[in-house]
């Protein structure tokens, strides 16, 4: 079915109108007015373009895929993924450097729009959602494709997915300026965008299931089932964790399903699962095929990539009670959490260790392979935050490090270091092949973008260090007669210097981001004119 | 009891058994005999639809 036309589009503008004219508040009225504002936009600029003499042009397949008894992949929705990966990694790195800037100098918090409350969201969602999430689209897109032998199912399914998925992320992201949001970490978004965002999800997997079932290689590649996981039990968590009872249906606020600690449990069961399925299972499919991909050799052990997958499936989903420990949470649902979060150290370095011994007998490569170093160091960050995660998740150094920066520290050297440095790889493997290019335009400035980025991590989560435990240690601190020795404005005073340190290491990963992007436009730009231009709208056939 | 009495017996009883049954099952499993060859023929799939790879080996 054809969705970009006028007879779908037109009573979507309309109702879209109307729901606007009636809302209850100026923020749904907005949202909807942009929708509203789209569908038209969209269909006029369908029927402006429509040539009834001449019949629908098939999308061009680049040379690569038409070589004779190579199966014709769809990669259209790859290349725009991979670009939008570049313009929300920039403007989510963008973002936390600001917000890093506005917490070492508060004047820089600009009311309303631009305060700390409204930008953290922007910034969290940005690089985990609108970053990571197109690039997890993008590759494992990319990944099924070249390891089922099998075209994308589902036709244009697959830019209802890409397209979807972007709306979704200009609603979150508007609506976190404008005061949206339910107070959910990690699931922000209000209910209307969730529905959204729960249809776009079903379509995905319809893509990813479909394309699985019509493989012609009878065997499941391993990363094809990390990619599954990451779909199904995402799908779960969110309509789980956003189960709440809308105001009115032509309002933004809704109201959740639970209260109290069962809200508070389900919330972080939810947070932590995100981290575990989409932070981690999904970029785990991007390991196990660009790692072996780019030294040229299979992966170390597929026996223990299967124990892998299944010893992280088992015990990811029980960890996330650890987010609550000291809290109203019954103590043994506490324990459980951190029982289950140490055991997660053994499958996180089984991986590990998977994805490095890949490169035995080709560690060379590592000293003239700038993207493959990128695609390591991921790994090595890999194994430290997940040695870091499981010793916070005991409940002794929970003690000391919870509501601490500490915790914010050790999200970066996850985020920046493993789920960063892996997606660059995997967009400095993608673009020269998506693009048909004779390699990338400059490995110089990969190598830049790699210690750049590498610094930069290392200034954040060394300064994260020392801030969390100075403000675990200052706030449990008693003097002789029982009283706190440290008001609470002291250790927040004593915090500044730690955080100029974080503003600048993330400024330096932005800069290594805006090489990276610099890098990619060039790449495209010397692509034979035959390749699909980017920036250009392209009909979505 | 209540259900929730009940449901947590269940988990940390029957269920836990259960999960970790069909855990260790899977692991054994994963080293059945003659399973080295197959795994072999596995972790090349990446090299075997690729263009690129066509001239590799």
């Amino acid at each position: 079915m054809e969705l970009v036309n006028p007879f779908v589009l037109l009573p979507i503008a309309a109702a879209a109108f109307f729901a606007a004219g009636y809302a209850h508040d100026a923020q749904f009225a907005a949202h909807m007015g942009l929708i509203s504002l789209l569908a038209l936009g969209l269909s006029v600029w369908r029927v402006a373009t429509m040539d009834p003499a001449r019949p629908v042009p098939a999308l061009a397949a680049s040379p690569a895929q038409t070589r004779p008894g190579m199966p014709y992949y769809m990669d259209g929705p790859i290349r725009y993924g991979t670009v939008a990966t570049v313009f929300w990694g920039i403007v989510g790195f963008l973002v936390g450097v600001l917000i890093a800037a506005q917490l070492a100098w508060p004047d820089l918090n600009l009311e309303p729009y631009l305060n700390f409350s409204r930008l953290r969201p922007l910034h969290t969602s940005g690089v985990i959602f609108a970053f990571g999430g197109n690039a997890l689209i993008a590759t494992s897109f990319y990944i099924v494709q070249r390891t089922t032998a099998a075209r994308l199912f589902g036709g244009n399914l697959a830019w209802f997915v890409f397209w979807g998925y972007q709306l979704f992320i200009v609603l979150a992201a508007t609506g976190y300026l404008m005061g949206v949001t339910q107070s959910k970490e990690y699931a922000e978004p209000e209910w209307y965008i969730d529905i959204w965002l729960t249809i776009v999800w079903v379509a995905y997997l319809v893509v990813f299931l479909g394309t699985l079932v019509r493989r012609k290689e009878p065997h499941i590649y391993v990363a094809n089932w990390f990619f599954l996981a990451f779909i199904v039990t995402i799908a779960l968590l969110h309509v789980v964790n956003n189960l709440a009872v809308p105001v009115s249906f032509l309002g933004s606020k809704s109201y959740p399903a639970f209260s109290g600690v069962q809200d508070a449990l389900v919330q972080w069961w939810y947070g932590h699962n995100a981290v575990g399925f989409f932070l981690t299972a999904g970029f785990l499919g991007m390991m196990y095929y660009f790692i072996p991909k780019q030294v040229n050799r299979p992966v170390y052990s597929y026996r223990l990539s299967i124990v892998h997958f299944w010893s992280l499936i088992f015990m990811y989903i029980w960890a996330g009670p650890h987010h609550l420990h000291y809290t109203a949470l019954p103590d043994w649902a506490q324990t459980l959490g951190m029982v289950f979060s140490v055991m997660l150290w053994m499958p996180s370095w089984g991986g590990m260790i998977n994805g490095l011994m890949t490169l035995s007998g080709a560690w060379d490569k590592l000293r003239t392979d700038p993207v493959l170093r990128m695609l390591v160091i991921a790994v090595a960050f890999y194994g430290m935050a997940t040695f870091e995660g499981p010793m916070m998740s005991i409940k002794a150094v929970n003690s000391l490090s919870h509501y601490t920066d500490w915790t914010i520290g050790h999200v970066h050297s996850g985020a920046l270091g493993w789920n960063g440095m892996i997606t660059f790889g995997a967009i400095y493997y993608l673009v020269p092949r998506l693009w048909n290019t004779n390699g990338l335009y400059s490995l110089r400035l990969v190598n830049w973008h790699f210690w750049l980025a590498t610094i930069g991590i290392v200034l954040y989560a060394a300064s994260m260090w020392v801030a969390g435990i100075t403000q675990g240690l200052m706030w449990r601190e008693y003097d002789a007669e029982g009283y706190l020795v440290w008001s609470f404005a002291e250790t927040v005073a004593a915090m500044n210097p730690f955080y100029v340190i974080r503003m600048l290491g993330g400024l330096l990963y932005l800069v290594g981001g805006l090489l990276m992007a610099f890098n990619v436009w060039r790449t495209i730009r010397s692509a034979a004119p035959a390749a699909h231009p980017v920036g250009v709208v392209q009909p979505a056939e | 009891m209540n259900l929730y009495e009940t449901l947590r017996h269940f988990a940390d009883s029957w269920g836990l058994l259960a999960l970790a049954l069909v855990f260790l099952a899977i692991v054994l499993w994963a080293f059945r005999p003659g399973s080295k060859r197959a795994y072999r023929d596995q972790a090349d799939i990446p090299f075997k639809y690729d263009p690129e790879d066509r001239n590799r080996e």
